[in-house]
């Protein structure tokens, strides 16, 4: 199946992927990728910033200036170990150990003596050593305080359950997302955890659209016998798939702008830290609201009594039906059912939704393309 | 489905109401002769941000009033330096607090130096008072606002009308000090002219020719504090020297208790020269303001622990036998005169009353100073962060590159997927951004936000989450017409659906903007900031611009006609025609019905 034409089945909603189903291997992939980002955290560790380490740093805007000079120079002010790098279009940034502002001072007049450029064009930051321990306790409560407050609001809206996936969901996240820096060694700065607490809020935007359409087609349900929680919840996902690529692709292209201008024209700073994060993060939101958020909350759903029993009668009907369908149809061969993805025409499960008195669906049955579940089960 | 006759007039009448929004607010942001762009922050046009933690020196939690003890000796200090814009802010409290000092330019080293200096609260006796600037002669207009003396003499040096006495709770009689202020100023600390004296200066022989660079004296380019360990002439001359209305001359700074000092009064009015202090004001144990005895204006009430007592004693004693200016003592903080008050008769318990004319909050500030000037809190500077023009020009450049790829992006992918309803989500960008960039010049304008580089990436990353409400909105209506509704029906009927979608998913970005913008430090408010903002602004436009506009469009022939343009064509929607499924339903029935 070509791209374009799998866009444009998506576009007209004749694709269905079984997500709910399948979610065993999803949660199988998250885990590697959680493993990965533990074992990056805890084995390489992220590489901090000197905001959070203390430091100083200089920022030297010079086309003509190169990095060994400044690295003389740099050391003839007195700094023992510069770590000298060139950034962006004609910038030369020198990290250091941390300087008071009078040392700091005699290194600005150093490098501009010595690379020829103005005192007050070059930028320095000093950072104090527990200055890192204090913005990162900050997040940390900023970031306990909104988790909370957003269980309990999700648990008005929706109810705890959902709130509980949502929440699963954002954790996912965040450990990809810091298990990414740990593993890569991009730097981590402050702007980094702005990006950080960012995706919070973009990772639970798709989510909250998702369990809106999964609230919507299970309200009601325990009272039927045609669908079980799951299938109702992995119908909302395929309905709200298009849009969730188009959200999703539509919030990272200005994230994406962000980042190929800050790193083309600053080449560091908070542009790039901040869309950096930004741009990982939501990409992992996307893949969680899909993956991870619908199929948990499925499975914290179907625990209860009610959608057992619900369960139990929709396999009940489903085997009679089995049992018409094989009587009654012979000629609709299961020949595309063998893949991954149960293709089923979206709009006859619309249809379904519509006309209930006559549907049924369910992700066993693998249909061929444009061939209606009601043509395969009859009462 | 009863809807089109009920909202047939509203769509209208929304869009006149945002367009009025809309216009007032570009009327007020670009009004003639105001600034008609944002302010912008450090990071954007150059210049230092400082941020300082408070860390308690004697393990003891800080309070918020030593906080703010501590931001107003940093306040006059930075202002004392003249920097238009400066700022000094505070965020947080307690422990957990930190404080945001702003200069924009080129950097200053001097202020940085200031900053990181602790300040001293001592009492030393007065040896020399008199105005902070060169007085104009007696013909001239008085300069010296608020003195209440026209027939001032070019050099007079005027007692204080401040006095301290005895606690009045220990003598039972009320201090005679407040009835002789009557007439005092409002200053509270400036020369009143009825107690104006001639002038005994002590040094006036010395004041010659000497050169007040002599070694000995130490001074900041020759402004206060001005310290010698001698009361020497080149003390004293510059004592004569000093113009306490130059730029600088009240930005204070750290003073040594041990040596002489000539220095300003806090607002620049009165210069004098002082002794080494006599009682260090770690010695105070308790000061408070209230209402003065027979209550008649403020007071403030002083009281001394054992040793700062004996050590006042034996200083007030010394000093109520000398004459004016020298039975006074100044109050300094951080190197500054806050207050002289004048000595009448020995103060023996250990408690004291200072009167004056004060109004409540001159005795609340004088309090305060008492209180929380010595205090046992050292300001460290976290972060310092010097950005040069240059840099913040480049960065202004990046972020509204940035912003306008973002918008192209956007607006090219809009466009593509939704064609005709994609221009509708354009044209809605265009709104919020320009209601966003109006109340950006507002806010900086009537509340002084700044707009930081993480606030522009803010605005940015908001064009994304703006843009996603239109697409849920779109979808809905998509989802309405696959369920085999009209076009107009469709439009009112998923925006009923897309409506509470929107706000949940948009009140999670705001929890989110809210919290970031409490909990956090720094950079990370703007961003927070900028980021709430536009969620807001995200709803309004949904709600007054995009919905009314869909809803009128729906009504035009070409968008009922669903050609493929439109975006909403039921062929490209996936609905092939509407007959196939309700043939194919009452196919099914029919079998069913067979079958059962």
């Amino acid at each position: 199946m070509s791209l374009g034409s799998l866009a444009h089945r998506l576009y007209s909603g004749e694709v269905s992927y079984d997500f709910v189903g399948k979610r065993r291997r999803w949660y199988a992939i998250s885990a590697a990728f959680l493993l990965l980002a533990l074992i990056g955290l805890f084995g390489r560790g992220l590489n901090l910033g000197i905001e959070f380490k203390g430091g100083s740093e200089f920022t030297i805007p010079s086309s003509t200036a190169t990095v060994e000079q400044a690295r003389d120079s740099a050391k003839a002010a007195g700094i023992a170990d510069p770590i000298v790098t060139e950034v962006g279009q004609n910038k030369i940034r020198i990290q250091s150990p941390a300087l008071t502002p009078a040392e700091s001072e005699k290194v600005t007049a150093q490098l501009s003596k010595d690379l020829g450029v103005a005192q007050g064009d070059i930028g320095v930051t000093l950072i104090g050593p527990t200055w890192g321990s204090e913005i990162t306790k900050r997040a940390l409560q900023g970031l306990a305080v909104f988790l909370v407050l957003v269980v309990i609001f999700l648990s008005l809206y929706f109810e705890w359950r959902l709130a509980v996936a949502a929440l699963v969901a954002l954790v996912h996240d965040l450990l990809i997302t810091i298990g990414i820096y740990a593993l890569t060694g991009f730097e981590v700065t402050p702007a980094t955890v702005i990006g950080v607490l960012t995706i919070l809020g973009f990772s639970l935007y798709d989510t909250v659209v998702v369990f809106d359409k999964v609230r919507e087609n299970t309200q009601g349900i325990t009272s039927g016998n045609r669908m079980t929680y799951s299938d109702a919840a992995n119908l909302a996902l395929n309905q709200t798939l298009v849009r969730s690529i188009n959200t999703s692709v539509v919030a990272l292209l200005p994230v994406a702008a962000i980042l190929i201008i800050g790193v083309g024209l600053l080449g560091a700073g908070t542009l790039k830290d901040l869309a950096l994060a930004l741009f990982i993060g939501t990409a992992a939101g996307t893949y969680s609201s899909i993956f991870i958020a619908t199929p948990v909350a499925c499975q914290l759903q179907e625990q209860r009594p009610e959608m057992k029993a619900l369960s139990a009668r929709v396999e009940a009907r489903r085997n009679a039906s089995e049992k018409a369908k094989a009587a009654v149809k012979s000629v609709a061969d299961d020949v595309s059912g063998a893949g991954d993805l149960a293709i089923v025409g979206a709009e006859s499960t619309l249809a379904a939704l519509a006309a209930p008195a006559v549907e049924s669906t369910g992700p066993r049955q693998q249909p061929k393309k444009n061939t209606t579940r009601s043509e395969r089960k009859k009462k | 489905m009863a809807a089109p006759t009920k909202t047939a007039i509203k769509p209208g009448r929304t869009l006149t109401i945002l367009g009025l929004i809309l216009a007032s607010l570009l009327a007020w942001a670009f009004w003639p002769g105001l600034s008609h762009s944002p302010r912008l922050g450090l990071d954007l046009r150059g210049g230092t941000q400082v941020i300082l933690s408070p860390v308690s020196t004697n393990g003891v939690p800080i309070t918020d009033d030593q906080l703010n003890q501590s931001v107003e000796i940093i306040r006059q200090r930075v202002d004392g330096f003249g920097v238009a814009e400066s700022e000094v802010t505070t965020q947080g409290s307690g422990d957990n607090a930190t404080i945001i000092v702003s200069i924009p330019g080129t950097t200053n080293k001097a202020i940085l130096d200031s900053l990181s200096t602790t300040a001293k609260l001592d009492f030393r006796p007065v040896l020399a008072e008199d105005y902070g600037s060169p007085q104009p002669l007696p013909t001239a207009t008085p300069s010296v606002s608020g003195s209440a003396s026209p027939s001032t003499k070019p050099s007079p040096v005027a007692s204080s009308n401040v006095s301290i006495a005895p606690n009045a709770t220990a003598t039972a009689t009320a201090s005679p000090q407040v009835s002789s202020n009557g007439a005092a100023v409002t200053g509270g600390l400036r020369p009143a002219a009825d107690s104006a004296s001639p002038t005994p200066s002590p040094s006036a022989s010395a004041v010659t020719t000497t050169a007040p660079t002599a070694a000995g004296v130490t001074s900041n380019d020759g402004l206060p504090p001005i310290q010698s360990a001698k009361n020497d002439a080149a003390l004293q001359a510059a004592f004569t020297n000093l113009d306490c209305s130059k730029t600088g001359a009240t930005k204070g700074g750290a003073a040594d208790p041990a040596k002489f000092l000539v220095t300003c009064s806090t607002d620049g009015q009165l210069k004098y020269l002082l002794e080494p202090a006599a009682v260090q004001g770690t010695e105070i144990s308790n000061a408070q303001a209230g209402i003065a005895q027979g209550g008649v204006g403020w007071e403030v009430n002083l009281t001394f622990t054992s040793a700062g007592a004996q050590q006042f004693a034996a200083t007030t004693t010394k000093l109520s036998k000398q004459q004016p200016p020298q039975n006074q003592f100044a109050i300094t903080l951080d190197g500054l005169v806050q207050s002289a008050p004048r000595v009448n008769e020995p103060i023996l318990g250990g408690s004291a009353v200072i009167t004056g004319n004060f109004t409540p909050d001159e005795a609340k500030a004088l309090a305060n100073v008492l209180k929380y000037g010595s205090l046992p809190v050292t300001l460290v500077p976290s972060s310092v962060e010097q950005i040069s023009p240059t840099l913040g020009e480049d960065q202004l450049r990046a972020g509204i590159l940035a912003g306008l790829l973002g918008l192209l992006l956007v607006f090219v992918y809009l466009v593509i997927y939704y064609r005709a309803l994609g221009l509708v989500a354009v044209a809605s960008l265009l709104v919020a951004a320009a209601i966003t960039y109006a109340l950006f010049v507002i806010l900086g304008r009537q509340l002084g936000f700044t707009l930081s580089l993480a606030g522009v990436a803010g605005a940015i990353v908001a064009i994304g989450i703006t843009a996603d409400s239109f697409i849920v909105y779109f979808e809905r209506i998509r989802d309405e017409i696959r369920e085999g509704r009209s076009l107009r029906a469709a439009g009112d009927a998923g925006w009923i659906r897309a409506r509470k979608t929107i706000l949940a998913a948009d009140f999670v970005s705001l929890l989110a903007a809210v919290v970031l913008y409490f909990m956090s430090v720094g950079s990370v408010r703007g961003f927070a900031f900028t980021l709430g903002l536009t969620t807001l602004v995200d709803i309004l436009v949904a709600f007054m611009f995009t919905r009314p506009l869909v809803s009128l469009l729906m009504r035009t022939d070409w968008f009922t006609s669903g050609k493929p343009w439109t975006g909403l064509s039921p062929d490209r929607l996936g609905v092939k025609t509407e007959v196939v499924p309700v043939g194919r339903q009452s196919v099914v029935a029919a079998s069913a019905a067979k079958e059962s």
